[in-house]
C-alpha cells in the first residue's frame, strides 16, 4: 500500500481521534476546571450558610447600622461609642489614608535622598546610605513598628517631663504635641489663594515648556511657581489681617495643655512605614538613575550643557520613566503595610474591622469590605500606572 | 658614514622619584573620595558629625553599658526602678536574651523534647549546605532528601505521637522554629504553585487564564494580614461541621497562598522575557506543552528571575512575623510575649529583645540576598546584552 504524501490530510478527514485536537482538548480541560470550581464554590457556600445558621449570625450588611459601642483612639471625623459600625469603618479608612499619605511623603523624601546618596562619589555618604538600605530592607516592617512603639516611644518620659522640640513641639510617652492652627474668619481666602496659585502654576509651567519648545528660551519657571504657590497665600494672609493663629501646647506642672496631640500609635506606624519603605525607594531611585546610560550625560556635556542643567533636563526625565512604575507599587505596599496598625492598636481599617468582627462575628462581610477597599485602591493605582506608562513610554522609530 | 653627536643622550637610567604625595596613599584617597569638591567637604563633615552623634551612644548602649549576665530584672534596672544599676543607666539587657534564648528558639516546646526540633534543625542545615554549594554533586538526591524526605520526617518528629514520641500540639510550638517552618513550607509550596499560576495566566485557554488572573490580582491587592484573618476566621466557616483545621496549618495555608501569587508575577516576568523563537523552536521539534515548558522555557525563565524569586523569599521570611498578630508565637511573637515577664520587665528589655530579633531576621535575609547575588553571577552564561 502506498501513501500519497502530496495530499495533506483534509479537515473533513480527521487522521486520529478527536481527542488529539488541541482545541477540543483545551475546551475539555477548561470544562473540567470550571466544573470543579463551581462544585467547590457550591460546597463552600452551603457549608458557610449552614455554619452561619448554626451560630445564629444573620448575613448581610445590615449590621453596619448597629451601635458600635467602642471608642477609637484617634479619629479625623467625630466619633463616639454611640456611632454606627459603618461610621467606625469610615473612621478606620480615613486613618489608613492619613498614615499612608503622610508616610508616602516622608518615605519619598528619605528614599530619594538615600538613593542619590548611594550614587554619590563621596565615599562616606555612599557607605552610610548603603548601610541604611541594607539594614532596613532586611528587617520585617512589623519589627520596625515595635522598635518605635515599645522600644523608643514607650520609654520616653511622662507628660510632665515632656521633651521640648523646636517649633513649640513636645514629645512624651503619650505622643507628640504640636501647635494647632486656629482658623478665624477670612482664613478661607488663604485656601482659595493656594488653590488659585497651584492652578496658575500648572498653566504657567505648560506655557513655559511650550514656549521653550517653540523658541528655545527658558522662562523662570521655578521662581514664578514658588511665588504663586507660596507668595500668593502669604500675601492673602497679610491682606486678610492674619486670620490664622496657633494654639501652642504649654508645659504645665503635670501635663501639657493646648495644642494638638498625635498618639504614639500613629507616630510609630508613620515612622516605621517611612523608614522601611524609604529603603526600597532608595534602591528604585538608584536603579533609575543608573538606568540612564552614561552616553546621555556625555552627549549633553559635549553640547555644552552645564552639569546642573544636564541633571534636570537629560537625566531626571529619563530616570523618572524608569522610577515611577516601581515607585507606585512601593506606595501601594506602604498602604497595604499600614494594616500592621492592628498590632499596636492604631485604628486603621483592618484594626476597626477586626474589632467589629470580634463583636458581631460578621466575618464574611468584614473581610469582603477589606478586600473591596484594598482592591479598589490597588486597581486604581495600577490603572494610573498603565496610563502613565503609556504616556511616558519611549516612542521608538 | 655620518655619525651623530650623542653626548646629550643619557646612557644611565634616572632613579625613580617618589610619586607626588597628593596622588598616592591615604592623602590621595581622602582627597579623591571625601574632599573632592567644597560640596563634598561639607557633606563629609555633616556625615562625620552625624556618625559622632549617633555611633558612640549606640556602641555604649549595645556593648559597654550592656548587662551581660544576671538572673533577673535587677541587673537591667536602675535603683529607682528596683534594680542594682546606678541612676541614669541605660544599656542593652543581654542577660534577658541569654536567659530566654531557648524560648526564642523553640517557644513553649516541652524542655525534655527539645532535642527533636534541634535534630530537625541539624538535619536541615546538613542538607541545605551541600544544596547551596555548587561544587558538591548529587543535587537531585539532595533535593529529594531536602524537599520530600525531610518535611515528612520533620512532621513526625516535631508533632510526635508515633514511635513512642510524646505528642506535642502546635500551640506549644514557637520561636525561630515556627518562623523557619513557616518560611520553608511557604517557599517550598509557593515556587511550584507560582509557576503553575504564571503558566495559567499566560495560557491560551480563556477560562484557566481568567481564574489565575483573578486569583493573583486579588491576593496581590490585599494586605497579608487580611489573608491571614481570612485563613484564621473564614476557613472554619467554609468547612463542614466537625472538620477543623489546625491553627498552625491555617497560617501555613494563608502564607503559602499569599507568596504563590507574588511568585507567579515574578515567574511571569521571566516567561515574558523569553523570546518567542524559543517556544517556536520547541514546537518545531515536536515537543509537547509540558516538555516545552520543562526543558526549554522554564529553565531560562527561572534563571532570569532568580533575584526576583529570592526577593520574594526574603519578603515571605519577613512576612511570617505577621502571624504573631493572629496569636501565634513566632520569633517576634515570643520575644514580645516575654516583655511582660515580671522577672525581666524593665525599660530596656523591649528594645534589647527587639534588637536581638531584628538582628536574627537581618542575618537570614541578608544571607539570602548575598547568596542570590552569588548564584546570579555563577549562572550568568554571558547571554546578557
Amino acid at each position: 500500500m502506498t501513501i500519497d504524501a502530496t495530499i495533506p490530510p483534509g479537515k473533513d478527514k480527521p487522521t486520529g481521534s478527536i481527542l488529539n485536537d488541541p482545541k477540543v482538548r483545551g475546551w475539555i480541560y477548561q470544562g473540567i476546571t470550571l466544573l470543579l470550581l463551581v462544585l467547590f464554590v457550591y460546597w463552600v457556600t452551603t457549608n458557610t450558610i449552614e455554619n452561619l445558621k448554626r451560630a445564629n449570625i444573620a448575613s448581610g450588611y445590615g449590621f453596619l447600622n448597629g451601635r458600635a459601642g467602642f471608642d477609637v483612639g484617634q479619629s479625623l471625623i467625630a466619633f463616639t461609642s454611640d456611632s454606627t459600625y459603618g461610621r467606625a469603618l469610615v473612621v478606620g479608612f480615613l486613618n489608613t489614608i492619613l498614615v499612608a499619605v503622610t508616610g508616602i511623603i516622608t518615605a519619598t523624601i528619605i528614599g530619594f535622598l538615600v538613593g542619590i546618596g548611594r550614587l554619590s562619589k563621596n565615599w562616606l555618604i555612599a557607605k552610610l546610605s548603603m548601610v541604611y538600605v541594607e539594614v532596613f530592607r532586611n528587617i520585617p516592617p512589623l519589627l520596625v513598628i515595635f522598635f518605635w512603639y515599645s522600644g523608643v516611644l514607650a520609654v520616653l518620659p511622662q507628660p510632665r517631663d515632656s521633651l521640648a522640640l523646636p517649633l513649640d513641639m513636645y514629645i512624651n510617652n503619650r505622643g507628640l504635641a504640636f501647635p494647632r492652627p486656629v482658623f478665624d474668619a477670612g482664613s478661607q481666602f488663604i485656601f482659595y489663594a493656594l488653590v488659585i496659585g497651584i492652578i496658575a502654576s500648572i498653566f504657567f509651567a505648560r506655557y513655559a515648556s511650550k514656549k521653550q519648545m517653540e523658541t528655545g528660551k527658558r522662562l523662570p519657571v521655578l521662581w514664578t511657581v514658588l511665588g504663586l504657590v507660596i507668595g500668593l497665600p502669604v500675601l492673602t494672609y497679610l491682606l486678610a489681617g492674619m486670620p490664622i493663629s496657633f494654639d501652642v501646647p504649654i508645659a504645665g506642672k503635670f501635663n501639657l495643655t493646648g495644642g494638638s496631640v498625635v498618639g504614639p500609635e500613629f507616630l510609630s506606624l508613620f515612622l516605621a512605614l517611612s523608614f522601611y519603605t524609604a529603603a526600597f525607594i532608595a534602591e528604585i531611585v538608584r536603579a533609575g538613575i543608573r538606568g540612564v546610560s552614561h552616553g546621555q550625560t556625555e552627549a549633553a556635556h559635549a553640547l555644552g550643557v552645564r552639569p546642573g542643567l544636564t541633571t534636570r533636563l537629560v537625566v531626571v526625565p529619563q530616570a523618572m520613566r524608569i522610577i515611577i512604575p516601581p515607585l507606585t507599587s512601593q506606595y501601594l505596599n506602604l498602604t497595604k503595610n499600614s494594616s500592621l496598625a492592628i498590632a499596636i492598636g492604631y485604628a486603621d481599617l483592618v484594626a476597626v474591622g477586626g474589632t467589629i468582627l470580634n463583636q458581631t462575628g460578621q466575618a464574611v462581610e468584614i473581610v469582603s469590605i477589606w478586600i473591596i477597599v484594598y482592591l479598589t485602591l490597588s486597581l486604581s493605582t495600577s490603572l494610573f500606572m498603565n496610563w502613565f506608562n503609556a504616556k511616558m513610554a519611549l516612542v521608538e522609530r | 658614514m655620518n655619525t651623530h653627536q650623542t653626548n646629550f643622550v643619557r646612557t644611565s637610567m634616572l632613579a625613580q622619584s617618589a610619586p607626588p604625595v597628593l596622588e598616592k596613599g591615604y592623602v590621595a584617597w581622602f582627597r579623591k573620595n571625601l574632599f573632592a569638591t567644597p560640596k563634598d567637604t561639607v557633606l563629609t563633615i555633616i556625615a562625620i558629625l552625624l556618625l559622632a552623634w549617633f555611633l558612640p551612644p549606640m556602641i555604649k548602649w549595645l556593648f559597654i553599658d550592656a548587662s551581660w549576665t544576671g538572673g533577673g530584672r535587677g541587673v537591667c534596672a536602675t535603683v529607682a526602678q528596683g534594680g542594682s544599676q546606678p541612676e541614669g543607666w541605660s544599656g542593652a539587657c543581654w542577660a534577658f536574651v541569654g536567659a530566654k534564648f531557648d524560648q526564642f528558639l523553640f517557644g513553649r516546646y516541652p524542655i525534655d523534647e527539645r532535642w527533636r526540633p534541634a535534630l530537625v534543625g541539624i538535619l536541615f542545615v546538613a542538607l541545605l549546605v551541600p544544596m547551596l554549594i555548587p561544587k558538591i554533586p548529587h543535587k537531585g538526591l539532595n533535593a529529594i532528601l531536602l524537599f520530600a524526605v525531610l518535611p515528612i520526617l520533620s512532621f513526625f518528629l516535631l508533632l510526635g505521637g508515633v514511635l513512642g514520641l510524646p505528642y506535642v500540639e502546635t500551640p506549644l510550638w514557637g520561636g525561630l522554629m515556627v518562623t523557619l517552618i513557616l518560611s520553608f513550607v511557604g517557599i517550598a509550596v509557593s515556587l511550584p504553585f507560582g509557576i503553575i499560576l504564571a503558566l495559567g495566566r499566560r495560557s491560551k485557554m480563556p477560562v484557566i487564564r481568567m481564574i489565575c488572573t483573578i486569583f493573583i490580582e486579588i491576593v496581590r491587592g490585599i494586605p497579608l494580614i487580611t489573608v491571614l484573618f481570612m485563613a484564621s476566621v473564614m476557613l472554619p466557616l467554609f468547612l463542614p461541621q466537625g472538620m477543623t483545621v489546625d491553627k498552625f496549618l491555617r497560617a501555613l495555608i494563608g502564607v503559602s497562598f499569599f507568596a504563590s501569587a507574588y511568585m507567579a508575577e515574578v515567574v511571569r516576568g521571566g516567561l515574558q522575557a523569553i523570546p518567542k523563537g524559543q517556544a517556536e523552536g520547541a514546537d518545531s521539534l515536536g515537543l509537547g506543552y509540558w516538555q516545552k515548558m520543562r526543558l526549554i522555557i522554564l529553565p531560562q525563565a527561572l534563571k532570569l528571575v532568580i533575584p526576583g524569586i529570592v526577593n520574594t523569599f526574603i519578603g515571605l521570611f519577613k512576612d511570617t512575623s505577621l502571624v504573631s498578630i493572629i496569636g501565634m508565637f513566632d520569633l517576634l511573637g515570643i520575644v514580645r510575649q516575654n516583655f511582660s515577664d515580671a522577672n525581666w520587665a524593665s525599660p530596656v528589655t523591649p528594645l534589647s529583645g527587639l534588637v536581638f530579633a531584628g538582628f536574627t531576621f537581618w542575618l537570614f535575609c541578608f544571607g539570602m540576598s548575598r547568596y542570590s547575588g552569588f548564584m546570579e553571577r555563577k549562572l550568568d552564561k554571558g547571554h546578557k546584552r
